[in-house]
């Protein structure tokens, strides 16, 4: 009761403020006269009367402000003053502003980018219901790899499915590509596809937009053929026209009905995915019920009620049972490991992603320390002013929350500008950061808002506390004795200064090493060689697939005919097939024994990546031979016998004999092994850059064989820019069959830097961080030593006039400048020790304490830091002794 | 003047309320001269304390204001208790009498046998 009519009044107050206050004041002065009356009865003069009276009510505007403190609103209305006298304070000096402002902008706006990342692609759950209980499963070996898990084959995978009780559902997909011919003059295309058993979408808790989803029906071999199209190619290619449903689409030159089109939320696991193809209808029936090719991923989702270990030991069990019956017969893995599904998608991008996450709140905190910086710059310069205010009645915590509110005001508008700033730079890094995986996904939602307001003001308040503290401490009058004359200056303000500095120089030494090391591992990467010629080398993809191509001869005839017609082709040096250039991928494997060694015991499995190759294609594409021979014309069709192998594999498996003569025996015509005769050992060249070599054995890829001769890159050799090149080539296919389409047109140079892309993506933004930051430290450096000398100018005058010479002055000012910039940087070397550590893993041919890093980093800093300080030093030795002394 | 105490924080309200209950009405100077003379000098009051004190009171109800002219021919505010502040005046005084009473207690020498 009390209390509410307290707050009516408080309110009336509020409103009637001026009234009451001028009401208060004619009180007051009626109790100093009272007071005055009184000692002019005890026989004072007027004057002394009224200077008792005065110290006896003890300040009439600190009793004034004492009541307004207790009345109406204070907070609020002192919020709101203090708002408008920073504003004021902000646009009197408009360049320390706009500084600041661009400096807070840039600290959030790149932090809260990287957060809205971080949410969107780690921290968001995937868009499924109960998307928490949804698994990958992997085979996995604990004996011999214990940390890498293997793809898991069609036939463990119905097993499980067989046995399983924990999981609700379980369900099998992998990647796969169709040609998809054009009708009524379209294009042909080649499209990225998946293939599932039926169950995919329902174990994720997916259901159509259109149509239908897969039916057991439709999954098994020999089925109808149904495929179900994403809504992006159903948008895309048929003008999202719901009458394609039921109709049918020719890929691989062979006819599927559109069952049904997925909703535009499912881009599980890529929105690169533009069909999808029940498991068997796909598979070869072989394929399906083989325990041994391990090329699936597997999704599970788990039982409401069943706990993941029990769930996981199930299936565990199943595959321990398959090892044991089958580990003589073929390569089996002894157990099973799940994953969540988010991590599984997102696993491999979290360190990158942490790490800049790091870097950007590093540069956040330095811009913070700058403000801090500029303010504690500032508020030595408005020492007088907080001096002369608390004289006049401000309380030591209005002057805080003065300072307080101008920090959070620049914070405000940059936070605000730093939002926009975010917008721009999430897109940016969507459309740049190329493998990031869920990229869709990320869009800022309210989250990221908040995390945005609630950095802003943590920047503000942390930003300002420092200084504001300081400034107002006790000593505070006696900024007013100091008189006009300031010889020494506020020692605390600068102390504290040089701390703050001595941070930001640490936190910069810490970012630029990091960005030092993610640099030159990117550069030991970029100048790795493949062991081949980048130089003036197109390549090119084509997959004869279907029944055109089901026979050895039309396979043979088309690329034959293909070779011919570009080596005649004006510009083109050489050219070659295979189906995969080095940088191009591990593409696959096939387990080899050597029939000249003695058998291997039971579950002893090598594997070996396999290629194919014309005659011509290792000359153009100049990977050299070290013994034996090519493949020759006449080594094609049945008579294929022969492989080429690469170094490695001649370390690994022939150490100390010739291979040349001997065998492989290799599953790769036919599902059963057979020999193959090794005719030519070639050096080794790289499937992907940076991995270490591995064993390879390539084939004639003239033998012709549907499905391992089909998948062909086109290898073109010129003389000059290779480039002008593609229009023609592309011509000369499309001349041989309409409807192929050619994907991937790339020059060595583009695979290259498309392997070496997410490298350079992540070390250009850690560089541009620390560089940044460095400006940052500089300016900061720079700043605060151009205040000291301005507030020393006397007492240098005062040196100069007793005989100090101007190289001693300026010695003195640099060593002042230099002395937080090396100790900062002394213990940003020593933090760096720890954090590089973390960042080990990404790094590529580079320790995490590379010397010539570290060194650049110390001698750039010196650089920097010296140049900052030079200036003020020189400026303080030209300083007149004479005028400075007038001055003031 | 010396050393004098400075009102502790809380009982200025009830000094103020029960000067305007055994005074009648009176300004601010007379209340904090009122207030000293009760306490023999032993306390000192501040113009700082003692207005937000009045203004609270005020904000509460307990008492009125209003202008008029002093003794002295001055123009002064005057305070007066209202009945609600008469009330509050005797709770607060009950309750000061307890809390005085268990201290003695407590502070009183032991009387042990």
């Amino acid at each position: 009761m009390r209390t509410w009519r307290g707050w009516g009044k408080r309110l009336q107050a509020g409103i009637s403020d001026e009234t009451r206050d001028r009401q208060l004041g004619d009180e007051l002065e009626t109790i100093v006269d009272m007071h005055i009356d009184e000692y002019l009865r005890s026989g004072m003069t007027r004057d002394e009367a009224r200077r008792k009276a005065l110290i006896e009510v003890g300040g009439l505007e600190q009793v004034r402000q004492a009541v307004r403190d207790d009345r109406g609103f204070p907070q609020l209305e002192g919020w709101a003053r203090d708002a408008k006298y920073a504003v004021r304070t902000l646009l009197r000096t408009p360049g320390f502003s706009i500084v600041a402002i661009a400096v807070m902008a840039i600290g959030i706006g790149a932090s809260v980018a990287l957060f809205t990342v971080v949410r969107s692609v780690v921290l968001r759950p995937l868009p499924f219901p109960r998307s928490d209980r949804l698994v990958a499963l992997y085979s996995q070996d604990d004996r011999s790899k214990p940390d890498l898990e293997n793809n898991v084959s069609s036939g463990d995978f119905y097993d499980w499915q067989k046995a399983s009780h924990g999981y609700e559902q379980i369900a099998i997909w992998r990647w796969t590509g169709y040609n998809m011919s054009g009708s009524a003059g379209e294009l042909p295309e080649f499209l990225n596809a998946g293939t599932c058993s039926w169950n995919l979408f329902s174990t994720l808790g997916a259901s159509s937009a259109l149509g239908r989803l897969f039916t057991p029906d439709d999954d098994h071999t020999g089925a109808g053929s149904a495929v179900i199209l994403s809504w992006s190619f159903f948008a895309r290619r048929f003008n999202a026209d719901p009458g394609i449903l039921g109709k049918p689409i020719r890929l691989n030159s062979r006819n599927y009905t559109v069952i049904g089109v997925l909703p535009a939320w499912f881009r599980f696991p890529d929105p690169k995915i533009q069909l999808w193809v029940p498991w068997q209808v796909s598979e070869s029936a072989n394929a399906v019920s083989s325990h041994f090719i391990h090329n699936a991923h597997v999704v599970a989702r788990l039982n409401a009620s069943a706990s993941p270990t029990a769930a996981l030991q199930e299936i565990n069990a199943v595959e321990y049972g398959l090892y044991a019956q089958l580990r003589g017969a073929g390569s089996m893995e002894q157990g099973v490991i799940a994953k969540p599904l988010l991590e599984d998608m997102v696993g491999g991008v979290k360190q990158p992603l942490y790490v800049l996450l790091a870097a950007v709140v590093c540069l956040l905190l330095i811009a913070c320390l700058n403000l801090s910086n500029l303010l504690v710059a500032r508020s030595a310069a408005r020492r007088r002013e907080m001096a002369i205010r608390s004289a006049l009645g401000s309380g030591r915590l209005s002057l805080i929350r003065q300072q307080l509110t101008e920090s959070i005001l620049i914070c405000l508008i940059g936070g605000a500008l730093g939002l926009l700033l975010a917008v721009g730079a999430t897109k940016w890094l969507i459309r740049h950061w190329t493998e990031l995986p869920r990229g869709y996904d990320i869009h800022p939602d309210g989250l990221a808002i908040g995390f945005a307001l609630a950095i802003t003001l943590l920047a503000g308040v942390l930003a300002a506390l420092l200084p504001a503290i300081s400034s107002t401490d006790a000593t505070v009058l006696a900024a007013l004795k100091e008189g006009s004359r300031g010889i020494g200056g506020s020692l605390g303000g600068a102390s504290l200064r040089k701390a703050l500095l001595t941070a930001e120089v640490a936190l910069t030494v810490v970012l630029l090493i990091a960005a030092g090391l993610l640099f030159k591992s990117f550069l030991r990467l970029r100048t790795v060689d493949l062991g081949c010629t980048t130089r003036n080398v197109l390549a090119m993809t084509y997959f004869l697939r279907g029944d055109q191509y089901s026979k050895p001869e039309k396979i043979v005839n088309f690329d034959t005919e293909l070779l011919d017609k570009v080596r005649h082709l004006p510009g083109v040096e050489a050219a070659g097939l295979t189906n995969v250039v080095p940088g191009g991928g591990y593409y696959g494997d096939r387990e080899i024994w050597v029939p000249e060694h003695p058998a291997e015991s039971p579950g002893e499995h090598h594997f070996v990546a396999y290629r194919t190759a014309d005659p011509g294609y290792f000359s153009v594409i100049g990977i050299p031979l070290l013994r034996g021979r090519f493949f020759s014309d006449d080594e094609l069709l049945e008579h294929d016998k022969f492989v080429i192998v690469n170094q490695e594999l001649v370390r690994q498996y022939f150490p100390s004999e010739d291979p040349l003569g001997k065998h492989l025996r290799v599953p790769w015509r036919t599902p059963q092994a057979e020999n193959y005769e090794i005719i030519g050992v070639v050096a080794n060249s790289s499937y992907e850059l940076g991995k270490p070599p591995r064993p390879m054995m390539w084939f004639p890829i003239l033998a012709g064989i549907p499905g391992n001769s089909g998948d062909s890159v086109l290898v073109v050799r010129s003389g000059r820019d290779v480039t002008p090149l593609t229009l023609p080539i592309q011509r000369l296919i499309a001349s041989l069959d309409a409807n192929l389409p050619v994907k991937n047109v790339l020059t060595m140079e583009q695979i290259v830097g498309q392997s070496t892309a997410n490298s350079s993506f992540s070390a250009t933004l850690v560089l541009s961080f620390a560089g940044f930051s460095l400006l940052l430290a500089a300016v900061g450096l720079y700043g605060v030593l151009a205040y000291l000398v301005t507030q020393r100018t006397g007492e240098i005058g005062i040196r100069m006039a007793l005989g100090a010479k101007r190289e001693r002055v300026l010695r003195l000012v640099l060593f002042d400048g230099l002395r937080p910039a090396l100790l900062g940087l002394v213990i940003g070397i020593a933090a760096s020790r720890a954090v590089t550590r973390l960042i080990g893993s990404v790094l590529y041919g580079t320790s995490p304490l590379d010397p010539s890093v570290f060194l650049s980093v110390v001698a750039t800093l010196l650089i920097s830091a010296t140049g900052a300080c030079l200036l003020p030093a020189w400026r303080a030795a030209q300083i007149d002794p004479m005028r400075a002394l007038r001055a003031d | 003047m010396g050393n004098r105490n400075e009102v502790w924080l809380g009982t200025l309200s009830l000094m103020v309320l029960r000067t305007l209950a055994t005074m009648g009405r009176q300004h601010g100077y007379g209340l904090a001269r009122r207030i000293e003379q009760i306490s023999g000098d032993r306390l000192s009051v501040n113009y700082g304390t003692l207005y937000p004190a009045l203004l609270k009171l005020e904000q509460d109800g307990s008492i009125r204001s209003e202008w008029g002219v002093s003794d002295t021919n001055r123009k002064a505010r005057f305070y007066k208790l209202t009945p609600d502040g008469r009330k509050h005046l005797e709770r607060e005084t009950r309750d000061w009498n307890e809390t005085a009473a268990i201290l003695e207690r407590f502070l009183s020498p032991a009387e042990e046998a």
